[in-house]
């Protein structure tokens, strides 16, 4: 029987991995996929409360979710362009001066 | 066997959905060129719709086929394929100073995960599935109860989500400009 335990820790597992690729990439448009799978974790968790509840406050807060990361996405997507036009790389290593 | 396979259904469906998400989840962390772990990413996001699915959040499922796999993900292919993703140096060890750590932090979370799971204490028994699906009694379907929950109990969330969407697309729109004083001077060769 699959309960809620099991999406818990499918949950904790991806977000292990959205943390790890956060923080040992050095490509940015990587981290911001890594980001990704940690927001894929966060509604996975929601919506795995949310029927073992019985409770829809759980989905609509996923909804929200997948709404920030949309705006996320376009911003980060956004800041990698400009960082190309400025540095004419993806590395963040080399983003290490806030004088443009 | 096959009332095996019958009986267990939701459990083997749940773990092959479950090693495929972990996997394409290694994936986007692991692989270099950035289209496969795009696309990698784009497995996940699938798999997720599934267990959405499994989890009675059908209209959560249709909306995360939608907005993350049609979306976002053609914004991220779309950017990988406009920049230039070289002269990232490749990786070498990493924070090597700091593994002892990391490793005593991964044993602690691990000690939690297994805590949780010989207690038990979240699992007992599951919610009523129907509930997911009602609104004043009645029983509509997923996205009709999502809809009618969304637009009279969270109506304010739902207003001020939208703002936040309008602020970011400005915000987007602005970074993307050529004369948003981001360029590298000129005369000055880039590094």
């Amino acid at each position: 029987m699959i309960t809620a335990n099991h999406y818990v820790i499918l949950s904790l597992i991806l977000l292990a991995l959205g943390i790890v690729g956060v923080m040992v990439r050095r490509n940015f448009i990587t981290v911001l996929m890594s980001l990704e799978l940690i927001f894929n974790a966060a509604n996975l968790n929601l919506i795995a409360f949310s029927h073992r509840l019985g409770d829809l406050a759980g989905q609509i807060l996923a909804v929200f979710v997948i709404t920030i990361a949309a705006a996320e996405a376009a911003i980060g997507l956004g800041l990698i362009i400009a960082l190309v036009r400025l540095k004419d790389t993806v590395a963040l290593d080399e983003a290490s001066e806030m004088r443009s | 066997m096959v009332e095996f396979l019958v009986s267990n259904f939701e459990a083997i469906l749940f773990l092959i959905i479950a090693a495929l998400t972990v996997a394409a989840g290694v994936g986007v962390i692991a692989l270099k060129n950035p289209v496969h772990a795009a696309l990698s990413l784009l497995t996940t996001f699938l798999m997720v719709a599934v267990l959405f699915v499994i989890r009675h959040a059908e209209f959560l499922a249709a909306v995360q086929v939608m907005v993350y796999a049609g979306g976002i993900m053609v914004l991220f292919l779309f950017v990988i394929m406009l920049v230039n993703v070289k002269g990232v140096r490749p990786e070498g060890a990493f924070m090597t100073r700091w593994a002892p750590l990391a490793i005593v932090g991964g044993v602690l979370v691990g000690a939690l995960l297994a805590l949780l799971v010989l207690l038990g204490v979240l699992a007992a028994g599951s919610g009523d599935p129907t509930a997911l699906q009602t609104v004043d009694g009645k029983v509509v379907g997923n996205t009709e109860a999502v809809g009618i929950t969304l637009y009279t109990t969270y109506l304010v969330p739902f207003e001020i989500v939208s703002v936040v969407l309008l602020v970011a697309m400005i915000g987007a729109i602005i970074f993307g400009r050529r004369d948003a004083g981001l360029e590298r001077p000129s005369g000055e060769a880039g590094p």
